[in-house]
């Protein structure tokens, strides 16, 4: 056990190496989230629209980055330097697993930037809150991304595949989860496949915890889906590994 | 080093590799040499433990190829047909991660990736990002990556496939070095011609995924083809007494021998026969591969893409 997790500590600061060494290439891409914050939060009605919306679009950015995740590998199986990791003694359940553990680190720095942005327009933060959101965030994310590289590695030669599941299923997501208008007010059917969605309940606890509110039920409904997606993320994603030439 | 039995893989009605007996001692230098398409590539991927044989055996560094990947794994270098650096990497990080892969510690793993940075005169581009470095520099440092852990047994896939000339050279000479200081076993697959005759004191011809020859490059051409003597008479009655006395056959003034040593039956024949020209030909292994399968190897090499047929 602690040599598989010696490896995915290798593979985990593999994935991280080049974000560190340009973290320019990860701050551009946390823009996207903060054009729905300028040009779509404004349009909401309320005055407390930025303390409802905020939260959404954490889990948004994070939905979109882990999602894409799988795009590396992708690059990777075709230029030949997943191959030659397959060839070394790396554990292969490892080679996922740090690779989706990498997720959490873009996922908090677009959280903590998305933030910084937020408070001087009036968005208050609720530090506790949001750190235990944090935490249910990186189960989600490490899911998300796991399920990446499994689409990614059964896509293997064929990447308008993977980008076509990704993009088909990424709105869907994002707006049965209520991220950008709330459901409540929607018909029955679409509350009935809002309920289906995972991500869904990750929305509602983030929303309730960057509130402060830690002691709602939604939060353990939270932790549950989070944890479902990360679990079911590793475990089929490890299959997919262990398949994988 | 090696030992297959019957080693076999099926993909779908496809047989790549079809009973393949190899056995490979420590310290050769073996090249499998063959057509695209042939089965070097599939048998090199299940010797890697990168797919499962369909039935037969494997052993590789003593260990079973399919139970006991992990010990094979630890004791094998694999420089596959790709680039092995990640393209966002820089080269030195990939080298450290190669080695801790391997399990060495970080010191350990930074000072044999400096090693081999100085030995592949990779120190001006180590810094900088994998993509931005030409063919040849990636090459290389996918050598220095197969190396890493000093493996005693490195397989290498089409090695030279895509370098120009000068690079193939530079490549060469790196292996031939390695093989030299370090004892290390080297399986390679190849489609260059030159390259097999010139670098592997054995060369296993491989076609529709069966084994059809396998020796000294020397031994191959003189066993299965022969050196062509031609000597040249003033006249065709010459070469017509001549043909009766040596053997061989007659074209106007020209006699034609074949021989399993051209040079020596060339220089006994120039005294007793006191032709007016010699001319001894040597064959190629592309010669050997003509005989034995009545295709060319050349044509192939060059009218098929060898990433799209053996992926």
């Amino acid at each position: 056990m602690t040599s598989l997790v010696a490896d995915t500590r290798v593979v985990f600061s593999r994935e991280l190496r080049p974000v560190i060494r340009d973290p320019f290439s990860v701050i551009f891409s946390m823009v996207q989230p903060l054009f729905f914050l300028g040009l779509f939060a404004p349009l909401l009605p309320g005055d407390s629209s930025l303390q409802w919306f905020v939260p959404g679009i954490i889990v948004m950015s994070c939905l979109f980055g882990s999602s894409m995740t799988g795009s590396n590998l992708l690059f990777e199986m075709q230029t030949g330097s997943h191959e030659r990791m397959l060839v070394t003694p790396l554990r292969r359940p490892a080679l996922l697993i740090g690779r989706a553990l990498k997720e959490i680190v873009p996922m908090l720095a677009q959280a903590a930037l998305i933030v910084a942005v937020c408070v001087p327009f009036g968005f208050e933060l609720h530090l506790g809150g949001a750190l235990l959101g944090l935490v249910i965030l990186a189960g989600f994310c490490i899911g998300l991304g796991a399920l990446s590289y499994t689409l990614a590695l059964s896509s293997k030669n064929r990447d308008w595949m993977f980008w076509t599941v990704q993009q088909t299923l990424l709105f869907p997501l994002l707006l049965l989860a209520g991220v950008l208008l709330p459901i409540e007010n929607g018909p029955g059917w679409l509350q009935a496949l809002s309920k289906a969605n995972p991500m869904t309940y990750v929305v509602n606890a983030e929303r309730a915890l960057f509130n402060g509110d830690v002691w709602a039920r939604s939060t353990a409904e939270g932790l549950v889906a989070a944890a479902a997606v990360g679990l079911l993320g590793l475990v089929v994603g490890v299959r997919a590994m262990k398949r994988s030439d | 080093m090696i030992e297959t039995r019957e080693l076999t893989k099926h993909f779908k009605e496809v047989r790549a590799v079809d009973g393949v007996d190899l056995s490979v001692a420590r310290g050769e230098l073996v090249a499998l040499l063959g057509p695209n398409g042939a089965g070097k590539s599939t048998t090199l991927r299940m010797l890697t433990t990168l797919i499962p044989p369909t039935s037969g055996h494997a052993e590789v560094a003593g260990f079973d190829v399919v139970r006991q990947q992990r010990e094979v794994r630890l004791r094998i270098g694999y420089i596959g047909q790709g680039n092995g650096a990640g393209h966002s990497q820089r080269g030195r990080d990939e080298l450290i991660s190669q080695g801790r892969a391997y399990g060495m510690r970080v010191p350990a793993a930074r000072a044999r990736a400096d090693e081999l940075i100085a030995s592949l005169g990779l120190g001006e581009v180590a810094n900088r990002a994998v993509s931005t470095l030409s063919g040849g520099q990636r090459r290389r440092l996918d050598i220095a990556m197969g190396l890493i852990h000093a493996p005693e047994l490195l397989f290498l896939d089409e090695p030279s496939t895509g370098l120009d000339p000068q690079n193939r050279a530079n490549l060469q000479e790196h292996i031939v070095r390695l093989r030299a200081e370090h004892g290390t076993t080297i399986v390679l697959t190849t489609h260059y011609l030159e390259e097999a005759d010139s670098m592997a004191e054995r060369v296993v011809v491989i076609d529709h995924g069966r084994i059809i020859a396998d020796d000294t490059p020397q031994r191959l051409k003189a066993t299965h083809v022969g050196d062509r003597v031609i000597l040249g008479f003033a006249s065709a009655h010459e070469a017509g007494e001549a043909a009766r006395t040596a053997g061989g056959e007659q074209r106007g003034a020209e006699v034609r021998i074949t021989s399993d040593d051209g040079p020596r039956l060339a220089a006994r024949l120039a005294g007793s026969l006191a032709p007016v020209s010699i001319e001894v030909i040597r064959p190629t292994l592309d010669d050997v591969f003509l005989t034995l399968t009545g295709r060319s190897l050349r044509e192939d090499a060059t009218t098929l893409e060898p990433a799209l047929v053996e992926a």
